[in-house]
């Protein structure tokens, strides 16, 4: 059944200075869906969301990747992005100089350019980001500092989501975009995430809790383990985790 | 080393000619200064790359080449020559090769009670003439710098400005210097800002040159004085051609409570050497020092700054970013001494440098001085190309990697660039900024 399938991921390994991280990972992600990918630490879940979107410090070897049909490796970073993929980072980098108005309008326009539509001049894109920026919970304040300068973690967690707003990719993925947020902030990212779900989008989150996704309900729920998806089911599985933590799938996955 | 010793000798015949001739017309004091300054001079002599402070920059172009002292009067130069410099319609002092252009200038629209006019004119008036032997030649260190030593000898000329105590400078003052680069002249601008106890002003110091071409020499110095509770931006644009040479010192002193904010944007100069000599000489004073060079070809630019907190409870935040690109060289010395008794000092520095290509080059040497025991100083300093990460992040949004390091070579000038409070002298930097970098964005 290929219908819809936005991504997929095809005995994927990849290794970062040498050493293998991903060891296999196959994933199917179909259009409207939100998938969750859970797993202790050291499982290659941020690895498999920076291979996703182009980290130059990864090194595919091994496996495919189908991003609408296409080949995602053959695609530099700013090529996926332009085509829809969205990696929300697990830490966002600060830029000192350029403010936050204008990192957004010059990514808003590198899109917009790619898909033949004009390109929005300052003031019409201030009128376009009004709107997101309430749903952040967010004043224009946040737009005239630079990018994640001096952004205490938790506005730059909301900075990612602004973009992932502001930008609507058809993929997006969330790295551990919920950790070291306080519950309203928590509350505000997964609700704002929760709206920008459609019937043509799909969302990856990638989650070391079970807390936000009492607020974004996953309809599929993977566990990563030593570099490979160990088990994958509905979202009782998250429940399942929450309660029993991850020993029992790693006694259940022990292939030397 | 002969030939920088006869370079030597050429400034000290220089100056026997000069202290001859009727443009020298000075006050008793001031000769006797001049004397003093150009002996010492004849005992520094050029400085060499064997000395600490000039370690990573030769001055042996500037004692080799013959520049000569114009005796004849300044050329006529039109207001369309100074059009491209100019940032406002406020006043303005116009030094064309270190002599004051009455044409060119629009001194007399300064509001009552302040002064603006040619150093050498202040000089010949009762009033102004006592205020300057109070502060002229007393801040800047010629007894240390040879080329201060030389300016000092050859002083004739410059801006003067006076701004009493509680009155403002409602528009920033723009002193234009210009160097005509006609027969490879050398020139000493001098310029002396008083500004009085509870004063504001802005002040805009530009340096360029008019003709392409043939080596010319700026040898300037500027002393500031910051009165008690006083406030003052003074802005630096650095834009002579790339074929000429600059070495200058600004100096200031600031009393208690006062506040400094120093801007500098260096783009021009084959070789440029900026000391930037800062004395927070009243308790509670705070200074600002905001630096940003840009440089390519084979430009070599040197800021050496030196912040001394003499009094308990000053502040200094210091901010330098350099851009190097190509086969151009950087060099950045910030010393910061804090007194004994200067208790309660908070000082911060950082130098940034990106280098835009492998022969591009950087030196960063921070100095701290610290002889007070209840004192906050922090400082640090980069070299490096630009950040793979910041460039990854930026294209996952979709930035090609030529706009993402437009961007991010952008915003090490905009970070200098943002603490630049006036509106049209901000404008005017960043249009510099972008034309110099190729970022043509809004």
């Amino acid at each position: 059944m290929t219908e819809n399938v936005l991504l997929q991921v095809q005995d994927l390994h990849a290794t970062v200075e040498g050493r293998e991280v991903l060891r296999g990972v196959d994933l199917t992600v179909r259009a409207g869906e939100v998938h969750a990918i859970m797993g202790p630490n050291g499982s290659g879940k941020s690895t498999l969301a920076q291979v996703l979107a182009g980290h130059p410090a990864y090194t595919v070897t091994a496996g495919r990747v189908l991003y609408e049909g296409k080949d995602l490796f053959g695609m530099a970073p700013e090529q996926r992005a332009r085509e829809g993929v969205f990696l929300a980072f697990q830490y966002p980098v600060a830029i000192r100089g350029i403010t936050n108005a204008y990192f957004l309008r010059s990514a808003v326009n590198a899109i917009r350019k790619h898909r033949g539509q004009e390109e929005l001049g300052p003031v019409e894109f201030m009128d376009a980001l009004e709107a997101k920026l309430e749903v952040i919970g967010w004043d224009s304040s946040y737009l005239t500092r630079p990018v994640n300068d001096g952004f205490s973690g938790g506005e730059k967690k909301r900075n990612e989501i602004l973009q992932l707003a502001v930008l609507d990719p058809k993929l997006a993925i969330l790295d551990e975009t919920d950790s070291g947020l306080d519950i309203d902030a928590l509350k505000t990212v997964a609700q704002t995430v929760d709206k920008l779900r459609r019937p043509d989008n799909a969302t990856i989150l990638v989650t070391h809790y079970y807390r936000i996704l009492t607020h974004i309900a996953p309809d599929v729920v993977h566990v990563l383990a030593g570099g490979r998806i160990v088990k994958s089911g509905g979202k009782e599985l998250a429940l399942e985790l929450e309660e029993k933590g991850y020993d029992w799938l790693r006694e259940e996955a022990t292939v030397a | 080393m002969s030939d920088v010793a006869s370079g030597t000798e050429r400034y000290l015949a220089d100056f026997r000619a000069f202290a001859h001739n009727g443009a020298a017309v000075a006050p008793a004091w001031l000769k006797e200064i001049r004397e003093s300054a150009i002996a010492r001079f004849a005992e520094l002599g050029f400085p060499t790359t064997k000395q600490e402070e000039w370690r990573f920059t030769s001055v042996a172009a500037i004692a080799e080449t013959r520049f000569t002292h114009p005796a004849s009067p300044i050329p006529q130069l039109g207001p369309r020559a100074i059009e491209p410099f100019l940032i406002g319609g406020g006043p303005r002092v116009v030094i064309v090769d270190g002599h004051y252009a009455a044409e060119l200038s629009t001194a007399s629209s300064t509001p009552k009670g302040v002064r603006v006019s040619s150093l050498a004119a202040a000089l010949r008036t009762d009033g102004d003439s006592a205020l300057a032997r109070g502060h002229l030649t007393r801040y800047a260190r010629w007894q240390e710098s040879p080329f201060a030593a030389l300016n000092t000898a050859f002083l004739v000329d410059g801006a003067f400005v006076h701004v009493p105590a509680d009155a403002t400078l409602e528009q920033p003052l723009e002193i234009l210097y210009l160097a005509t680069g006609r027969e490879r002249t050398v020139s000493h601008p001098r310029t002396l800002v008083v500004v009085e106890r509870g004063a504001r002003a802005a002040i805009v110091e530009t340096f360029a040159g008019v003709a392409e071409g043939g080596p010319y020499w700026t040898n300037a110095v500027s002393e500031v004085v910051v009165g008690q509770g006083a406030h003052v931006e003074l802005y630096r644009v650095q834009r002579q051609g790339p074929e000429s040479f600059q070495i200058a010192t600004t100096q200031s002193r600031q009393e208690r409570d006062s506040f400094l904010g120093v801007h500098v944007l260096t783009l021009g100069a084959g070789l440029a050497r900026h000391d930037i000599n800062a004395v927070l000489d009243g308790a509670g004073a705070e200074l600002i020092l905001n630096g940003l060079y840009l440089l390519n070809g084979a430009q070599h630019a040197d800021h050496h700054t030196v912040i001394d907190h003499a009094q308990p409870r000053c502040a200094s935040h210091e901010f330098f970013n350099g851009v190097v690109g190509e086969r151009a060289h950087g060099v950045f010395n910030g010393r910061i001494i804090v007194r004994p008794g200067a208790q309660r000092t908070d000082s911060k520095q950082t130098n940034n440098n990106l280098l835009l290509s492998t022969e591009a080059r950087a030196d960063s040497q921070p100095q701290l001085e610290i002889y007070a025991d209840d004192v906050k100083c922090t400082h640090g300093s980069t070299v490096g190309p630009i950040d793979p990460m910041q460039l990854y992040y930026l294209r996952s949004r979709g930035l090609s990697p030529e706009t993402a390091r437009g961007i991010l070579t952008y915003g090490f000038g905009a970070e200098i660039l943002g603490r630049m409070r006036h509106p049209e002298v901000r404008a005017q930097m960043d249009r510099l900024v972008r034309e110099r970098l190729g970022e043509g964005q809004a």
